[in-house]
């Protein structure tokens, strides 16, 4: 393939590249404990190198679509899409988790699984990447909960701690109730729009907008932005996620989970903004999620608690941003959308430094770390300036925009004067607590009581703190010459359009939005230094109200009503479920033969009964009723079973179904040779029923039932039918080259059908094989009765005539395949018989001697079977026609004449293999645990019976 | 004749109900054996019933032929197999039950009067 021909698809490339690469970083950490970090790295470098190529488009204006069909009925398509928004966020996804996973080879401790931690690692950053590289809408959704699920791994990584795995359980609770959400919104989207491709809904705004359904479609969407961004009331959720590995946090917190809700806002901002709901929704949750999470950052002792409020109240921020709705409110959101990303990732790497450090994270026990780690405390001072919004720093310039546009919008309402004091005291509080995260951990007197004594961590843990830092510090001094051509692209990007007129210069003269910038610093300080008293007050009047408390409430409740329901149906006992099963099936019988008024018969000719009939038929019934009148003497209800199913098999002889038959007959016999030897390891008889109730009930609905399908089936045999078989008897020669249609039908018409049913017939070949190891039955010597069993276990003279028999049968098997797809015959009774061929060596001469002669590991057949036959299948893909296409064609042998063949034998052949495997696995696998268990029990020491 | 092929249906359903609504594992698997045959024999008659008129096309046939309904027999060849795989499956898990749980009870535990909701005999 050649390199201009793998561009073509390099988007989905960079997006599953990582999910191909979690399962080599599992693999590698088993050679090398950092090899797994290595492999992730390069995983990520490479996703780069894909994207590289395709970069110059969104700078170039062009949107890059690369799709494939799916399911078009359901209008699911393979689609992904690059423009401005999506490059933005797939590099700092891409980006920052590169780093990330250069300060995670750091900071994992030796009692951490490498590969673990570095596979669920990757899953989650491709999940990220399939959402915002992703055209079609529902194709994000299915990404989107993907992140919910990776990071729900990730963040209860440290599975022994509780903390952690009750803090995940919550995430995946809120951002998957969200993600079901968004995927009835995005449904509903698309049902409006006709299309779920984000090229059609981004170009439908007005027609959302006009649309009945625009508010339920806002509201579901925006249940999936809240609960993912952690917005208010759903924003309790992120602080307990901190209980995850801190690389986790510096990467799901900073640049990716939380900003999957965001980039959402954006990627719908076009279509869904500029409406009043728009406003009240999304600008209100954004205003309380910036005042809440400000409010309550400053009142953590954990570094991390207080990081973890400081981002909600960030994406609250961005979230009242997109909320204002206009175009310069847009830009302030993206660009701050970066800047949180490199200041909150460097800022959390700094706690985990610390905390790896010092052995903890309470900021009343680290004071004064400036002494100990110089390098680390700049690093850490000048990422919570920016995140305070000090002026040369990224934070500032973002934060300066939306003063501006607060300011704006305070104009655009009559309610809306207040919103610049409110956003004023958010920063108050910002300033407050970014203040803290520095004096209280760098200065603030001497360590109290610390485990470890801190000192700078390795070398290149900082270094992708280091590479942060100095973004924030480019971008804040010189932001026209680093950030600008991303912003405006992502900003075109987002928009759709060509963006608005805006400046990131530093200086903008003495203007309104500095005034509040100066006063939330000048202010911010002084409630830092009289925190004391409001720390007694949020103490005495704040500090009890948890949202986790009403939280486990409510889920309490849901598991309350959940087993109530469940249990009013499902006792835990089979008997009642089959019950009820069965019981529905009677009443729906029941009510389609009293809605009915045609007459029960219909005018079909009957075919005349004849004597033999009659006398067979009793004798079915006869054997049926003795099986269930005898069923607790097991041996004997077994026998009676083996008579039904002969005279099963007779039925088909006489009703022109002659594969039926033999198929019948050869799975009769192994059917009741199984059950034999398991019946050895079950009690031998059934103890006798305690409750008459349930005895009579049962009769009642055995006997109902199966009047009720007597007449059911009669009404449908007396009555004309026109079959659509006609065209199998038809096409069966000219189309498949063989005069038995039936398995014509089998391996040709319905060959992929054929092909699932062997599928299972495997499956249940090894699942038995996987039952059955190693586990060890009580293997009594004598029967219910105390007979002891015969001691001769492999009489002479059915050796021997077994062995004459082997041949005979093999070539019998071979007949009946080789005429199968002309004759009655094929690959399932052939499997069949050869299966009980060789079955009868095994009991005749015993598992030992019949394994050292015939050297075929069954897992090998059934394996070969499978492939054969899909083979055949992939073959006939290989030369341009549908899956499974057979072909024929006439030879001309010497003696035998002119025969065809027919490329479906091939498919047959593999039938006949898995048949085969599948038959004997299961049937010797249960005859060695005989044997084992022999040897291990005193032949002649009665055994004490369970029955 | 359709009238015999519906009775030895119901027998059959009625009887591997029966068996299947029981406490033991042996009995059950034996039931839901019987309700697949009943089923077989049902998805097979639904193509009606034909007698001496396989459907192997008759390439040397003059007269036009008739041919019994190919498409519910190929139907239940498959639903034999893969009936035979259940039971084995289903009888295996039997034993892994008895093994593990240490009794043949669908339930995994024997039967203990107090719970029962219904009237005890006594021995």
């Amino acid at each position: 393939m050649t390199l201009t021909a793998l561009l073509n698809f390099n988007l989905p490339i960079v997006a599953l590249l990582p999910f191909v690469g979690a399962v080599f970083a599992a693999w590698a950490s088993k050679i090398n404990r950092l090899a797994s970090a290595w492999v992730a790295a390069f995983v990520t470098i490479l996703s780069l190198a894909f994207l590289a190529p395709l970069m110059a488009l969104p700078f170039a204006g062009e949107t890059l679509i690369q799709s494939w069909q799916w399911i078009p009925s359901i209008g699911l398509e393979f689609a992904f899409r690059l423009d401005g928004l999506a490059l933005l966020f797939a590099l700092l996804i891409l980006v920052i988790g590169l780093l990330v996973i250069i300060y995670a080879r750091y900071y994992l401790s030796k009692k951490d699984s490498m590969g673990r931690f570095f596979s669920y690692f990757l899953m989650f950053m491709g999940s990220m990447l399939g959402v915002v590289l992703s055209e079609n809408l529902i194709q994000l959704v299915v990404f989107w909960e993907l992140t919910s699920l990776t990071s729900f791994l990730l963040i209860s990584y440290w599975q022994h701690r509780q903390d952690a795995r009750a803090g995940a359980r919550m995430a995946l609770v809120i951002t998957g109730m969200g993600g079901l959400a968004l995927l009835a919104g995005v449904l509903l989207l698309g049902h409006v729009v006709g299309s779920y491709n984000l090229t059609d809904v981004l170009a439908s705004g007005e027609l959302i907008q006009s649309h009945e359904l625009y508010v339920p479609i806002l509201i579901l969407i925006l249940l999936g932005v809240f609960t993912k961004s952690a917005q208010f009331p759903f924003h309790f959720w992120l602080p307990h996620a901190m209980a995850a590995p801190t690389p986790v946090s510096a990467y799901l917190h900073s640049a990716t989970m939380v900003k999957a809700g965001i980039f959402l806002l954006a990627r719908f901002f076009p279509v869904l903004s500029g409406s009043p709901e728009w406003a009240w929704l999304v600008g209100g949750a954004g205003l309380v999620t910036l005042l809440i999470g400000a409010y309550a950052a400053l009142f953590q002792h954990d570094m991390k608690g207080l990081l973890a409020y400081s981002t909600i109240s960030h994406l609250g921020l961005i979230t009242l941003l997109f909320g204002f709705g206009t175009e310069l409110a847009a830009v302030a959101a993206i660009f701050h959308i970066i800047n949180h990303a490199t200041f909150k990732a460097s800022l959390f790497m700094v706690a985990g430094i610390i905390d790896h450090e010092t052995g903890t994270r309470d900021m009343r026990r680290i004071n004064g770390l400036l002494k100990y780690m110089p390098h680390t405390a700049v690093l850490a001072i000048i990422a919570s300036s920016a995140m305070a919004g000090v002026p040369l720093l990224n934070g500032f310039l973002s934060k300066e925009m939306f003063f501006d546009q607060a300011l704006t919008a305070s104009h655009t309402s009559s309610w809306a004067w207040g919103i610049p004091f409110l956003v004023v005291i958010a920063a108050v509080f910002s300033v407050a607590y970014s203040l803290r995260f520095i004096h209280d951990v760098f200065f603030n007197g001497e360590p109290v009581n610390l485990p470890k004594t801190p000192h700078e961590p390795p070398r290149f843990m900082k270094i992708p703190v280091d590479l942060l830092v100095v973004i924030c510090l480019a971008v804040g001094i010189a932001p026209m010459f680093t950030v600008a051509p991303i912003l405006a692209v992502a900003v075109a990007g987002t928009l759709q359009t060509t963006p608005p007129e805006y400046s990131l210069a530093i200086w903008h003269g003495f203007n309104l939005p500095l005034m509040m910038s100066f006063v939330a610093l000048v202010l911010g300080g002084l409630v830092y230094f009289y925190r004391k008293r409001l720390f007694e007050w949020h103490e005495s009047n704040v500090a009890h109200w948890d949202a986790r408390v009403i939280f486990n409430a409510v889920l309490g409740w849901v598991n309350a009503l959940a087993t109530v329901v469940t249990r009013s149906f499902d006792k835990g006992s089979l008997q009642h479920a089959s019950v009820w099963v069965i019981a529905t099936g009677l009443l729906a019988g029941f009510i389609g033969f009293a809605t009915v008024s045609a007459p029960l018969l219909g005018e079909r000719a009957l075919l005349p009964m004849d004597a033999i009939s009659i006398l067979v038929v009793i004798v079915l019934i006869l054997a049926s009723v003795l099986t269930v009148t005898l069923h607790q003497k097991r041996l004997v209800a077994l026998i009676m079973l083996g008579v039904v199913g002969l005279i099963v098999s007779l039925a088909f002889v006489k009703f022109s179904a002659p594969d039926l038959a033999l198929t019948q007959l050869s799975v009769e016999v192994v059917t009741v040779v199984l059950l034999l030897l398991a019946l050895y390891f079950l009690p031998q008889t059934t103890p006798k029923e305690t409750s008459h109730f349930r005895v009579s009930r049962d009769i009642v609905i055995a006997v109902l039932s199966g009047v009720g399908v007597m007449l059911f089936t009669m009404a449908v045999l007396s009555r004309d039918f026109s079959p659509i078989s006609e065209f199998f008897l038809l096409n069966s020669v000219p189309g498949g080259g063989g005069t038995n249609v039936v398995n014509v039908i089998l391996v040709d018409f319905r060959g992929t059908d054929t092909l699932g049913e062997i599928a299972v017939l495997a499956l249940a070949g090894l699942g038995i094989y996987a039952m059955l190891q190693g586990m060890k039955l009580p293997a009594p010597d004598h029967d219910s009765h105390g007979r002891l069993w015969n001691r001769d276990l492999h009489p002479e003279i059915m050796q021997t005539l077994t062995r004459l028999l082997l041949p005979l049968m093999t070539m019998i098997a071979i007949y009946i395949f080789l005429r199968g797809h002309n004759l009655p015959g094929g690959g399932f009774i052939a499997g069949l018989i050869a299966a009980v061929a060789l079955i009868v060596q095994y009991l005749a001469n015993g598992i030992a001697w019949t394994n050292d002669r015939l050297k075929f590991d069954m897992h090998w057949v059934i394996g070969l079977g499978l492939l054969i036959a899909t083979a055949t299948g992939l073959v006939a893909m290989g030369l341009g026609y549908p899956f499974l296409t057979t072909t024929f064609t006439y030879l001309n042998w010497p003696v035998v004449g002119k025969f065809e063949v027919a490329s479906a034998i091939a498919f047959d052949l593999g039938v006949f293999l898995v048949v085969v495997g599948a038959t004997v696995l299961s049937l010797v696998e249960l005859g060695k645990l005989s044997d084992q268990s022999h040897k291990t029990q005193s032949p002649l020491k009665p055994q004490q019976e369970n029955s | 004749m359709e009238w015999l092929i519906s009775l030895s249906i119901g027998v059959l359903t009625a009887t591997g109900i029966y068996l299947t609504l029981r406490a033991r594992t042996f009995p059950v698997v034996m039931g839901l054996t019987l309700l697949a045959y009943a089923v077989n024999i049902f998805l097979f008659a639904m193509g009606r019933l034909t007698i001496g008129l396989p459907a192997v096309i008759d390439k040397y046939a003059t007269s036009a032929v008739q041919y019994s309904d190919p498409l519910p027999q190929a139907l239940v060849l498959t639903a034999i197999v893969i009936a035979f795989g259940m039971t084995a499956f289903l009888i295996v898990l039997a034993l892994k039950a008895r093994g593990e749980l240490d009794n043949d009870h669908v339930d995994g535990v024997e039967d203990k009067p107090a719970t029962s909701t219904v009237k005890q005999e006594v021995k």
